[in-house]
């Protein structure tokens, strides 16, 4: 038995800083587009990804877009806007109370979010409205849309599947939420921003921690262990993990699998699209 | 020998040979202009990296005009290229052609075909059955292509076969950022296995690495050059296109092996007798590839 304590990744944020700016630039420049929209939350993952967006595509290719709804925490909407004006890019508000309003009176058993279940639908309410105002933005200034999860979130399922999960492109979908941290650090995300605890926003006093019952730098450790370093669970009880904290991790990465996959296909032809029909994204270019 | 190389460290449109191929041609063009005798491209340099479905799509056969347009380019510098070799019986071969005086003077299939992790190679191409050195005019060269590399042995049978220089033509995916310097773990990796190739098999060592991204990965560069004593004598830029000329020299192989004569004392015979004696073995044999 290790009387280590594990800890969370690391990350070279030189290196991370080079790869992700080349990705983000190669991937919008090949397929003949020079812009970039991103929804700002407020948080630490959409602005790290805005300064990668700057660096990559220049401020002035890149529109920060914070998208409150009457309820959101009004730091959200300062901290947004802080991190547009610290990478230098235009900055736009676009108001989803409206849009929300209008169909939370048609169903309303919406009209709050009482009832745990209403919270969820109206989350998911809020983020896939956020989805379509910014893919709409897109279209307009023919830009792609940077996506804003990281590794944490993806393998926990803890986001909304064509909401905040949908982008074109998404830089930091294979960084843990601890190396976020270090490479915002890195790239001077305002420290109002990465102090800020991790929240959704999606309904008053929500944080990260608090809904997922653990701390990132826990949930990291584990999911490090799991994924990268392939740890069985008597490994990663043998490094400390407490067994209950490994399992529910464990059931939470397995379930929400089908959200970090595209739809499902009923095979009945030779050559099913993505099992079969097998072509890289970047074909052609 | 005596050749002045050019490493070509290009970013292949992923699945455009016509494209490829004419930006082949202005590299060559650019090497000609640079004086190089040689010039060195990275693996499957036709056709990019992540082929999948288009694998079948972009093979070309060894007398296909493509092929026959860029060995008569060898009339005017020596030319190793990657591609697609579909072969007359319509298998697929991650294949590598070195082309000289206007002909094609050798052709090496990749033998080891990682189909692990992020790899599918296993899945569409055939693999190759030997390592074979060749001679040219510039020198006597032996062939890996990446994966090929990380296998020791494949470097070693060069070695016995007296390869003045290892090419290794490379699509490497990046990754690994949880490391300390300036090179991400698996390109460290790449000057480690170079490094050491370099110095204990008393050879040239020139890889030739791709750049660019191909859905999402990324191919980090860093060519370079190890001479027979290990070191980094040329070096490419990383993650961006770069040409770089250098001259290999038999005075270099020579002061490597008369310092420590490690090809003298090989003992190749004894190798042969024991792995003779370990695939005899029902102990052993399950241990090594009985293929």
């Amino acid at each position: 038995m290790s009387s280590t304590i594990p800890q969370p990744p690391t990350c070279n944020v030189e290196l991370a800083e080079r790869v992700l700016i080349g990705f983000l630039k190669s991937e919008t420049q090949r397929i003949g587009m020079t812009k970039a929209v991103l929804g700002m939350s407020g948080g630490i993952d959409s602005a790290l990804v805005l300064e990668l967006a700057v660096r990559a595509l220049g401020p002035e290719n890149v529109l920060a877009i914070a998208l409150p709804y009457r309820e959101s925490d009004p730091l959200s909407l300062e901290l947004a806007q802080q991190g547009a004006s610290n990478a230098g890019c235009e900055f736009s508000v676009i108001d989803i109370t409206p849009l929300a309003d209008a169909y939370f009176e048609q169903h309303p058993e919406l009209a709050n979010g009482e009832m745990e279940t209403a919270r969820l639908r109206r989350g998911n309410v809020f983020s896939r409205l956020r989805m379509t105002a910014l893919y709409d933005q897109s279209a307009a200034v023919n830009g792609l849309v940077f996506g804003t999860s990281n590794k944490t979130e993806l393998l926990l399922g803890y986001g909304t599947q064509h909401g905040d999960m949908a982008s074109a492109i998404n830089p930091i979908g294979d960084l843990y939420k601890s190396q976020v941290v270090a490479l915002s650090c890195h790239l001077g995300v305002p420290s109002a921003i990465i102090d800020r605890p991790p929240s959704a926003d999606l309904w008053q006093g929500q944080t990260d921690e608090e809904e997922l019952g653990f701390s990132y730098d826990a949930i990291d450790a584990l999911l490090h262990a799991m994924v990268e370093q392939r740890l069985n669970r008597d490994a990663l009880v043998a490094l400390n993990f407490a067994p209950e904290f490994i399992d529910l991790i464990s059931a939470r990465v397995q379930r929400n699998q089908y959200k970090r996959r595209p739809p499902l296909i009923a095979k009945v032809t030779g050559r099913t699209i993505n099992l079969d029909y097998r072509y890289a994204r970047d074909w052609g270019s | 020998m005596n050749c002045r190389l050019a490493i070509c460290q290009t970013n292949p449109k992923l699945g455009v040979v016509a494209d490829n191929l004419q930006s082949h041609h202005q590299w060559l063009d650019r090497c000609l202009e640079q004086k190089a005798d040689f010039a060195l491209f990275p693996e499957l340099s036709l056709t990019g990296y992540i082929l999948r479905d288009l694998t079948s799509d972009v093979a070309l056969a060894l007398d296909s005009p493509q092929i026959s347009e860029l060995v008569a380019r060898s009339k005017d510098i020596s030319i190793a290229f990657g591609f697609v070799e579909h072969s007359p019986d319509h298998r697929f071969y991650n294949s590598f052609v070195f082309a000289e005086d206007g002909v094609i003077k050798h052709v090496h299939r990749k033998v080891h075909l990682p189909d692990y992790g992020i790899f599918e190679e296993g899945r569409y191409f055939a693999a190759g059955n030997n390592f074979t050195t060749f001679e040219s005019k510039h020198g006597r060269f032996g062939i890996l292509i990446c994966e090929d590399a990380w296998h020791l042995s494949s470097a070693w049978l060069h070695f016995l076969q007296g390869a003045d220089a290892l090419l290794v033509p490379v699509a490497s995916p990046s990754r690994g950022i949880e490391t300390d310097g300036d090179h991400l773990a698996s390109q460290k990796s790449w000057h480690e296995l170079c490094a050491a190739q370099a110095k204990f098999l008393q050879t040239w060592v020139v890889r030739c690495n791709r750049v660019g991204y191909e859905d999402g990965v990324l191919f980090d560069g860093e060519s370079a050059i190890n001479s027979p004593t290990g070191e980094v004598v040329a070096a490419a830029h990383h993650s961006e296109e770069d040409l770089v000329v250098y001259e290999l020299t038999s005075s270099a192989l020579k002061r490597a092996r008369v310092e420590t004569p490690l090809r003298r004392n090989a003992h190749a015979n004894l190798v042969r007798r024991q792995l003779a004696i370990i695939a005899n073995d029902p102990d052993l044999s399950g241990l090594i590839d009985d293929e």
